[in-house]
């Protein structure tokens, strides 16, 4: 990553490693982050990928027109950007689908193109 | 009345009672699953947010990735179980009666009975939350079954009270679902959950944490329409003048979970005061045969300690049929095991004196966080039996510690151990 790619500015970040919770400053001092306030190398690895990129695994389910249940469960296979789970819930929102439907089924491809795609959670059997 | 026979019970097909079953079927034994719902696989199914398998697994799965392991693998050993059927009682005597719409009802004698109901939530009753009963109240794990499994949002603008990790998670995921989640209130000075679901569930969202105050008053008559929340001091008394009203259409209640043992407190097993059965270092029940696994015996914050504890029961009850079912046995002498110093409960509540030789398996709470602490484990006579330091301690997080009791030197004599989480003397913090 090069160095235009770090946000400006500075942020206070709580580490989420362990139940200490530090309290982590992050600042990016002309291109140069400063880390400060972690207790273990874990907690700047952390704190480092929250400041530069947040990423989250998008976890929610997606309506079935057929199924034994009305919805299925369902994950991104990769962490997305935060800022973009929004979208991505949108079109997740759009979706249908027909059962059956297997654990790790690829539902919606290459979602948002950031390369991650929408897997089933579970197998779901028609409705009986 | 359907009659069947087989060696091994197994109540609840979640988390605990699909690994037990697997475990029993691959000695060899009959086993049975009974489950009420009308799929295999428990509250697990309905935790669709991920976090869950990194022991069992060494990878992070959603809720019903972890558990639809478990089904496939019940399934591809062809192990029978019986869905949409409700336990109504067991004996000590081992026969299990259950009833479901196409055999009515129907008894299953067996060798062993391994519990695995879980638990279920603390209602508005269970707090004594006085006031008008609109709709729009609802248990969080309740709205989690909505939203999650059934595809109906329980309302629009949310209150949360209690910050435990459903709580929380609930919040974040009512706000993927495009509803407004006003406040999470605890009651406690601090969260009850853990830090990784505050951030990444509230401070993501920015939904107010407000700790140490309470829901006073419920307003509206057919719909909620808002609630009255209060500031309490040290005793849990609201303190006056501190109220807050607060607009929201429904309130989620996240406010703990209580081990589902009617069908054992029928049965005549002793139950310990945190509402579990009492159990041995076996996780056996005051009746012989008869053990328990999962969240009917202890809440658990992990579903993968869930499912190691499972295993245990699985095991023992299969040395059971195999060893001591049908034989004479006399009189078990047992340790007690005792919670001191703050520690809100520990298991097992019994240790068989029997089998000291054994590595036994205590698993227990604190009733407050602390930080820069030792483990103590004391004989009767204050004898320091082993001490274990730690950086700090939650409620929220189970502690689980495997000891031999027999390298421990305990006296032959001994008949109770306590427990105690004690700060560190001096010398011991310098060294941090």
């Amino acid at each position: 990553m090069s160095e235009s790619d770090i946000p400006e500015g500075s942020k206070e970040i709580r580490c989420i490693i362990c139940p200490t919770g530090c309290l982590v400053h992050v600042e990016n001092i002309n291109g140069e982050l400063i880390i400060e306030g972690h207790s273990c190398k874990r907690g700047e690895v952390y704190a480092r990928e929250e400041f530069v990129a947040p990423k989250r695994i998008l976890t929610t389910t997606i309506r079935v027109e057929n199924g034994f249940l009305p919805l299925i469960p369902v994950r991104s296979d990769k962490p997305l950007p935060k800022e973009r789970l929004q979208e991505a819930l949108k079109q997740i929102a759009i979706t249908k689908i027909k059962a059956p439907i297997k654990m790790g089924e690829l539902l919606i491809k290459n979602v948002l193109g950031l390369n991650a795609n929408i897997i089933a959670s579970r197998d779901l059997i028609e409705a009986l | 009345m359907n009659s069947y026979e087989v060696d091994v019970v197994v109540i609840g097909g979640g988390s605990a009672g699909l690994a037990a079953a697997i475990v029993v079927q691959k000695a060899g034994l009959d086993v049975l699953i009974l489950e009420r719902d009308k799929e295999l696989g428990g509250i697990t199914l309905q935790c669709i947010h991920n976090g869950f398998g990194l022991h069992e697994f060494e990878e992070e799965l959603t809720g019903p990735e972890y558990v639809q392991r478990f089904i496939n693998q019940v399934k591809e050993m062809n192990i029978p179980y019986k869905l949409d059927t409700m336990v109504i009682e067991f004996t000590p005597e081992k026969t299990v009666y259950a009833v479901n719409s196409e055999e009515g009802v129907l008894e299953v004698k067996t060798k062993a009975i391994i519990l695995a109901m879980g638990c279920r939530e603390k209602t508005r009753g269970a707090i004594n939350m006085p006031g008008f009963r609109p709709a729009g109240i609802y248990t969080a794990g309740q709205a989690q079954r909505f939203v999650n499994i059934e595809g109906y949002l329980p309302g629009r603008s949310y209150v949360i009270l209690g910050s435990g990790d459903i709580g929380m998670i609930m919040a974040r995921r009512l706000t993927w679902e495009g509803c407004q989640v006003k406040a999470v209130v605890e009651i406690l000075p601090y969260v009850s959950g853990l830090i990784r679901n505050q951030v990444q569930c509230l401070e993501d969202y920015g939904i107010p944490l407000i700790t140490s105050y309470t829901v006073t008053k419920i307003h509206g008559v057919d719909r909620l329409k808002g609630l009255t929340i209060s500031k309490v001091d040290r005793n849990f008394d609201r303190v006056i003048g501190s109220e807050k009203f607060i607009e929201c259409d429904t309130l989620l209640l996240s406010v703990g979970l209580i081990p589902e043992n009617e069908l054992t407190r029928e049965a005549g097993a002793k139950i310990s005061e945190m509402g579990g059965p009492v159990i041995d270092n076996n996780l056996e029940t005051t009746i012989e045969g008869v053990f328990a696994c999962g969240n009917v015996l202890q809440v658990h914050d992990l579903v993968d300690l869930v499912t190691a504890e499972a295993r245990r029961a699985g095991l023992n009850a299969i040395e059971y049929v195999k060893e001591r079912y049908s034989k004479e046995i006399g009189k078990k002498t047992h340790i007690k095991c005792n919670a001191g110093e703050n520690v809100k409960y520990i298991k097992p509540d019994l240790i068989n004196k029997a089998n000291l030789s054994n590595d036994i398996i205590f698993t227990f709470r604190v009733k407050r966080p602390d930080r820069r602490i030792q483990i103590q484990f004391k004989d009767e006579n204050n004898k320091v039996l082993y001490k274990k330091k730690r950086r700090y301690v939650i409620p929220s997080e189970m502690i689980e510690l495997k000891l031999n009791l027999n390298e421990l030197k305990i006296d032959s004599k001994c008949k109770n151990i306590e427990v105690e989480v004690i700060p560190r003397p001096e010398a011991l913090i310098e060294e941090d």
